[in-house]
């Protein structure tokens, strides 16, 4: 049952990430790039990540999306013209089999020498929130205070990229 | 009589299915019966009574509408997205119904009591946020492109209070389970202990389910429909009866979260059922959402983020900071 | 595990509802096309623009604004469920984090980011 939800969920991530790259209408790409995150929320559930998998689906198909449907919107992207010529699509796919076979060799030699965890070793308390937030807030402190000073970061450059438009169109 | 029906489903599968099967049901009429309600407070606020004509005291007006809604035809613009078109009404349908699963109506009527819960609601509701949106864009229409964009700035801009004010409760029972924010108001309900996060909440909740005095994204005199204008049919029920749907899991999450649940006021039950107190909380609060959206007037799109950002959020990080000094206090 | 099997069995009863409404619908209901019908409905005027225009910068704002603060809550969660077991170093860790994002937020409405006019 479980491998049964689990190929499916696989395929369905696989499959909206395709249509993702291959369609030529930025709105239907963030939609299916939204699938892909719900699938892999799924995979999530399936690994016992039970909080990961809910932030997935808060933070990256929710508030990301939003984010990049509105940039679409904001800079009106018309459809692409024109089909792309087919030497750039073979590259593009010989690149991206290299990419995933260098991938799979990464994880095939993380598991030949064991600095993968065996499947089946979480406890019950795995991927509840208290046993992420025990180690958020004591092991990676320091990443986590550092985050907040990428966030500032981040509210900073939007102002200052967006400030200048404000000021030049002055009251709309 | 239910025992033997779930006696007669067997157990596993089928019981799933079929247990799943009823919430469905019951969500769906009680947005129909939410509809007529909403027409009758409409009708005695303003001094009419309302539907009058369907069955008694109108209540099969929804019914009867909901029917005729099936045989409109749909109409599909020449110039829209049609994917995305057929796709939205449908996305925005969906993860309502998720939320059902985890609301706690009694204390044993929890469908399934998740170590997540209060966070899954919040997870499904972002996909009705992009569904709008996504409708908005596909209909290739002035007015719905514009209503979904404001829907859309209006919900993420209320989408932090709420978060923040959940979390001062959550501070205050170290769960995310409802049976245990529920059983956390034995002696007090929430709303006592946590005045500002309620009114937070409840404020947000308001903007969140495109309420008045925050429906903006369909403000009828400016956008005709907002984003449904050109949804017709029963793609535009979907809308509707998804509209509705939200309305009561917002409201039964405050009656959650703030006023004790399934449990009686200072922990007397006066010999009711959980599940009574319950829905007579849950219906009180949408009275007074119905009785909102018939006194104010509709809030202007700047004021409405002004106080968002400037009003709102501010107060709920305050709020729980405060929460926080005192819970380490005590 | 089965918790979220139930979700998943919800997800497909409704979506199989919604399409049955649909799909009701596109049997009972009429089908009269004609050019105008098809339209974009503009209150009877024929469409002069596109709907597709640029839309102001600030929604964009608003997007990313959202995007930073909702990060801020998620970091919330896991803490408000710890709060307890954290003891005071908890308490000063999250306060120096809120601190930094109310810097940002001071900075950004200081800025005059979140005026509509």
């Amino acid at each position: 049952m479980q491998l049964l939800i689990f190929n499916a969920f696989c395929v369905g991530a696989v499959v909206s990430a395709l249509l993702m790259v291959t369609t030529k209408r930025p709105v239907r790409a963030a939609m299916s790039l939204v699938a892909t995150m719900s699938f892999l929320a799924g995979l999530y559930v399936l690994l016992d990540a039970h909080l990961i998998a809910v932030l997935q689906l808060i933070v990256y198909a929710g508030a990301i999306m939003v984010l990049f449907l509105f940039v679409i919107m904001l800079l009106n992207v018309e459809e692409k013209e024109g089909k792309l010529a087919g030497k750039t699509m073979l590259l593009q796919a010989f690149a991206t089999v290299v990419v995933g076979l260098v991938m799979v060799t990464m994880v095939g030699l993380f598991k030949a020498n064991g600095s993968l965890g065996a499947a089946g070793d979480a406890s019950d308390a795995f991927g509840t929130t208290k046993a992420v937030g025990q180690m958020l807030f004591t092991e990676y402190l320091l990443p986590f205070e550092i985050a907040s000073l990428l966030l500032l970061a981040a509210i900073v450059g939007a102002v200052i990229l967006a400030k200048r438009r404000i000021d030049d169109s002055g009251t709309e | 009589m239910t025992e033997t029906v779930v006696a007669a489903a067997g157990s596993g599968w089928l019981r799933i299915i079929i247990g799943l099967i009823v919430v469905l049901l019951f969500s769906q009429l009680n947005a129909l019966f939410l509809v007529w309600l909403e027409r009758k407070v409409a009708g005695h606020i303003q001094l009419r009574p309302g539907p009058m004509e369907v069955g008694p005291h109108g209540i099969l007006q929804t019914i009867a509408d909901g029917i005729k809604l099936v045989g409109k035809e749909l109409i599909t613009p020449r110039s829209a997205d049609r994917i995305l078109f057929v796709i939205a009404p449908v996305l925005v349908f969906m993860p309502v119904l998720v939320a059902f699963l985890v609301l706690p109506f009694d204390q044993h009527l929890i469908i399934r009591d998740m170590n997540v819960g209060l966070l899954l609601i919040f997870a499904f509701s972002t996909f009705s946020v992009l569904a709008i949106l996504l409708g908005g864009w596909a209909s290739n229409n002035k007015y719905a492109l514009l209503g979904a964009i404001r829907s859309v700035a209006q919900n993420v801009a209320y989408e932090i209070p709420l978060l923040l004010s959940v979390m001062s409760v959550v501070l205050m029972t170290h769960s995310f389970r409802f049976s245990e924010i529920v059983a956390a108001q034995h002696r007090f309900w929430f709303i006592f202990l946590q005045p500002v996060a309620g009114l937070i909440f409840f404020i947000a909740a308001t903007a969140e389910t495109n309420r008045a005095p925050f429906d903006i994204p369909e403000a009828e005199s400016e956008l005709i429909a907002g984003f449904h204008t050109e949804y017709s049919g029963m793609r535009f029920g979907l809308f509707f009866l998804a509209e509705y749907t939200n309305m009561f899991i917002v409201s039964a999450v405050a009656a959650s979260l703030f006023f004790g649940g399934w449990q009686g006021p200072f922990g007397f039950s006066l010999g009711l059922p959980g599940l009574v107190w319950f829905l007579i909380k849950v219906y009180i609060l949408l009275f007074v959402l119905m009785w909102f959206r018939w006194t104010f007037p509709r809030v202007r799109f700047d004021q409405l983020m002004n106080f968002s950002w400037k009003v709102m959020i501010p107060l709920s990080l305050a709020n729980l900071l405060v929460t926080a000094v005192v819970v380490k206090l005590i | 595990m089965n918790e979220y099997i139930s979700v998943l069995i919800m997800l497909f009863l409704a979506a199989a509802t919604a399409a049955g409404m649909i799909v009701a619908t596109s049997l009972i209901g009429p089908k009269i096309e004609f050019a105008d019908k098809m339209e974009p409905f503009e209150c009877g005027e024929s469409q002069i623009v596109s709907s597709k225009r640029r839309f102001s910068v600030k929604f964009y704002l608003v997007a990313l604004f959202f995007v930073i603060f909702d990060i801020e809550a998620v970091f919330v969660y896991p803490w408000a469920v710890l709060f307890k077991d954290l003891g005071w170093f908890g308490f000063v860790e999250m306060m120096i984090f809120i601190a930094i994002l109310t810097i940002g937020l001071i900075y950004v409405w200081r800025r005059g980011a979140l005026e509509w006019e």
